[in-house]
């Protein structure tokens, strides 16, 4: 487990926010040369605390108006296989997110579609095609917001 | 709005979000001056947000995730409201989503183990106001986060 100090934890609050800043104007920021910072955000990218990056895109302005989070519970009938399921699940392109969970769902799902006739035919002809799928719960998602976390 | 081009330069973009302007142009063959030009005119449209770091809290000793389903009661007519004011102030609580659906709301949380997330729901979760329903699923693996939008 790596532990942060505070200079860390504002760069990594920073970097989390907009990852496309210079090490320059991140270390100026924050009182460190370049070549520190630099050192600094290596050091969280090689301990894996910084998992990767990701491009923010506004999916509405693309024309994917609706997402929605499916709970999905396997059938037990018959013998179904977590890594059937997990294959043809993953490679559903609306499918953004699978997340495997331990409750009343086994399965978690981010979908995102044009609007909801698209959500309609992406439920019924690929996930509710699904090897094992079982119960499904649906829930449109109106608003959302990523927190900072406990830096 | 945007064109082919333009998405295409997204694609490769998605599937890379640590790519340079130039390395992105060279994918998607074009000249650096015109990737340059559409990003910005993208970035000036707000479809490209930026351009984030995923932080990965287990390797910060954050071993417990925990999605937390809640039911609110909907005669208060602030509910919505003053729960989330509420809920944003859990250092604890990472994400924070409104759906129209079963659920009203939904809490990421992470812990550092399940003592530590026992502590969190007694003492900050359960003290927010106008829960009517609490349902938990606990976070087992991710299998899959590209988060992307199928352009």
């Amino acid at each position: 487990m790596t532990r942060l100090d505070d200079t860390d934890a504002r760069l990594l609050r920073a970097l989390a926010r907009d990852a496309g800043q210079s090490t320059a104007a991140l270390g100026q920021r924050f009182g460190l040369s370049q070549p520190a910072t630099w050192r600094r955000i290596r050091r969280l990218e090689e301990a894996g605390v910084i998992r990767g990056r990701h491009l923010k895109l506004d999916a509405e302005k693309l024309g994917f108006g609706v997402t929605v989070f499916l709970g999905v519970k396997l059938a037990l009938r018959g013998r179904v296989s977590l890594e059937d399921f997990e294959r043809a699940v993953t490679a559903i392109p609306e499918v953004q997110t699978v997340e495997h969970v331990l409750g009343l769902y086994d399965y978690r799902l981010r979908v995102v579609a044009r609007n909801l006739p698209d959500f309609e035919r992406v439920l019924r002809r690929r996930i509710m095609t699904l090897p094992g799928a079982g119960e499904v719960e649906a829930n449109v998602l109106l608003s959302e917001e990523r927190l900072a976390g406990p830096l | 709005m945007l064109d082919d081009d333009d998405r295409r330069l997204l694609r490769y973009w998605q599937a890379e979000p640590s790519l340079s302007q130039g390395e992105l142009a060279e994918r998607a063959g074009m000249t650096t001056g015109r990737a340059t030009r559409r990003i910005a005119r993208m970035q000036e449209l707000g479809v490209v947000k930026g351009v984030g770091v995923v932080i990965d809290w287990a390797a910060l000793g954050y071993a417990v995730e925990v999605s937390l389903r809640v039911t609110l009661d909907k005669t208060q007519g602030n509910a919505f409201d003053a729960f989330m004011a509420q809920a944003r102030n859990v250092p604890e609580v990472i994400e924070l989503q409104t759906f129209l659906g079963r659920v009203d709301v939904r809490l990421s949380i992470i812990a550092r183990d399940m003592a530590h997330y026992q502590e969190i729901y007694r003492n900050q979760i359960l003290m927010l106001p106008h829960i009517s329903e609490i349902e938990a699923l606990m976070h087992v693996a991710r299998i899959k986060t590209s988060q992307g939008v199928p352009l």
